[in-house]
């Protein structure tokens, strides 16, 4: 649906993108993580046609951005980093604009699903400068929608929303995501991207790295599985060690952090050996790393 | 066609709520027509007919010779208040255009809207009827109000018989849309290149100056408005509008207006 080739852009002599190579499939929700000023918002801007690229190429929805960019903006819905609404006229008129400016054939009914799907339909009458940040929020992606969209682009869908309304809206997402439309999420809140994205992309002006948020964990970290003991014996730590496929072990307390690539199948071994051992295991759990901690070892290089 | 009309209907909705540009578009017009008028009655109510010491001397030449030198003076007077008339369809644009382009700066709808298929013309047509349609028929209404009002309190028919004349006519009803449009581009261009809406708004005050110009150029008498200079003003109009909306269409960059303005 979304696939660049070394797309870059240059303002002056900054270079914000830099050769980004991505391919968003159909249907999936994509993540685009990184810090401020990393350039996701650039990204966004020449994915929707609203900027051009210095070089390299771009497609979305099979048209290539800079020749074919009334397509794309046809069939591409986006949510911009702030709403940009029009605040002093009514949710209903905004809305209707942008249906007519998307070339909707029925702007009544498309004004009136979304405005319903999004609970605001009772105050379709009011301006939108007396409602609050989420509303406007999902007001926005109301514009966003009314077009019927396959590829949606977020930017900070979130931000700046207190938790209910960030609630909502993320739960109005993973409604989208279940109706089968492709969204490219430009995110700051790294749990969001965890509950909401299939891959996710970590940049930092070029591209550091693209998986599923677990593939990634497990790339950065390893995954490790924490048995929690009655008493822990460093010999325990010593025996777990012999077996090849253990990377890792460490006591701390009363607990043995093992790291394993394939926790499921040597798991049941390690507890048989430490059974074995005369330990009393009382759970066994796997040790989950933040999407956080993953983020920060990537952009901060380390 | 429809992008442009809802353009249209946008600009309107929202400008027309904004009570700066309101009073802008309701006072001036109304200003500049009561103005004149209060001016004539108390004029004659005063019996202060013949004032011709206080013209241009060059004016009275220009003045029927059947004309006395009251109804001559009146014509001199009802000329310079006919400017007025050319001043409004700058004015109000202006007030328009650096509203509808700075307010959509303000909002931050900007983005978004561009981000729909709607072409730079499409966008820039729509904001130039938006801006300059309220301008004419504001300037085209109080010129009418005004032609009625002169001919309740002005006596003599041939003076009124001047305001008439198809030189008037063409000021107003071709120099004035005219205007309109090379104020609402000139507006246009500056916001789409400067950094600050603040000095956008300013700038574009600055298309006023050359009326102005001729405003003060008349009434000291250095020069008389007749045919020829309106038609020479129509016609050099024409031209610059058509350099106007080329260049505003130009210089309207998506880009640049999305990321210097911050």
């Amino acid at each position: 649906m979304i696939r660049t080739e070394n797309l870059t852009k240059k303002f002056a002599e900054t270079l914000a993108v830099d050769r980004l190579n991505l391919e968003v499939r159909e249907g999936e929700v994509f993540g685009f993580l990184g810090p401020n000023g990393a350039g996701k918002t650039t990204t966004v801007r020449m994915l929707t046609c609203l900027i051009r690229p210095s070089g390299g190429a771009a497609w979305v929805n099979g048209f290539r951005v800079g020749a074919e960019d009334m397509n794309i903006r046809r069939t591409t819905g986006i949510l911009t980093e702030t709403p940009g609404l029009y605040d002093n006229l009514s949710a209903e008129r905004n809305l209707q604009i942008y249906a007519n400016l998307y070339e909707v054939k029925d702007v009544v009914g498309q004004v009136e699903k979304y405005l319903r799907m999004l609970g605001l339909w009772e105050r379709r009458q009011d301006e939108v400068g007396t409602f609050s940040k989420g509303m406007k929020q999902k007001l926005a992606i109301a514009r966003a929608l009314l077009h019927e969209p396959r590829v949606l682009f977020l930017d900070e869908p979130t931000a700046a929303l207190d938790p209910e309304a960030a609630h909502l809206v993320r739960e109005f997402i993973a409604e989208l995501r279940e109706e089968g439309r492709t969204i490219f999420l430009c995110t700051h809140n790294l749990d969001e991207a965890d509950r909401l994205c299939d891959r996710i992309a970590v940049f930092k002006t070029h591209l550091l790295v693209v998986d599923t948020p677990a593939q990634l964990r497990s790339k950065i970290f390893g995954r490790k599985v924490v048995f929690h003991l009655r008493t822990a014996e460093q010999a325990m730590a010593q025996s777990l060690q012999k077996y090849a496929w253990v990377k890792d072990v460490q006591m701390v307390d009363n607990k043995l952090v093992v790291t394993l690539d394939d926790p499921e199948a040597h798991n049941p071994e390690i507890v048989r050996t430490l059974v074995g051992m005369a330990a009393d295991i009382q759970f066994v759990g796997e040790l989950r790393h933040s999407l956080e901690d993953v983020y920060l070892r990537l952009v901060q290089g380390n | 066609m429809k992008k442009i009309s809802t353009i249209i209907k946008k600009e309107w909705a929202q400008v027309f709520k904004n009570r700066m540009v309101l009073f802008t578009v309701i006072f001036l017009p109304l200003l500049f027509t009561a103005m004149p008028l209060i001016i004539l009655s108390l004029m004659r109510n005063s019996g202060a007919g013949d004032l011709t010491s206080d013209m241009p001397a060059q004016f009275s030449n220009l003045c029927p010779q059947d004309m006395s030198g009251g109804e001559c003076f009146q014509v001199y007077l009802l000329t310079q208040f006919v400017l007025l008339f050319m001043l409004m369809p700058l004015i109000i644009p202006v007030n328009i255009a650096a509203y509808s382009i700075v307010g959509e700066k303000t909002t931050h709808s900007l983005e978004p809207l561009l981000a729909t298929p709607i072409t730079t013309a499409e966008l820039l047509t729509g904001k130039n009827l938006a801006a300059a349609t309220p301008a004419i028929l504001a300037t085209w209404t109080g010129f009418l109000i005004f032609i009625s009002g002169a001919s309740l309190i002005v006596s003599s028919p041939q003076v009124i018989r001047t305001l008439l004349e198809p030189m008037w006519l063409l000021a107003i009803g071709l120099v004035g849309p005219l205007l309109s449009v090379l104020a609402v581009n000139f507006s246009i261009m500056v916001s789409s290149r400067v950094n600050d809406p603040r000095v956008a708004e300013q700038l574009s005050a600055l298309v006023i100056l050359p009326i102005l110009a001729l405003f003060f150029g008349q009434i000291s008498g250095l020069f008389f408005i007749n045919r020829r200079i309106i038609l020479l003003i129509a016609v050099a109009l024409a031209v610059l509008d058509g350099i106007m909306i080329y260049l505003a269409v130009r210089l309207f960059q998506r880009e640049t207006i999305l990321t210097r303005w911050k």
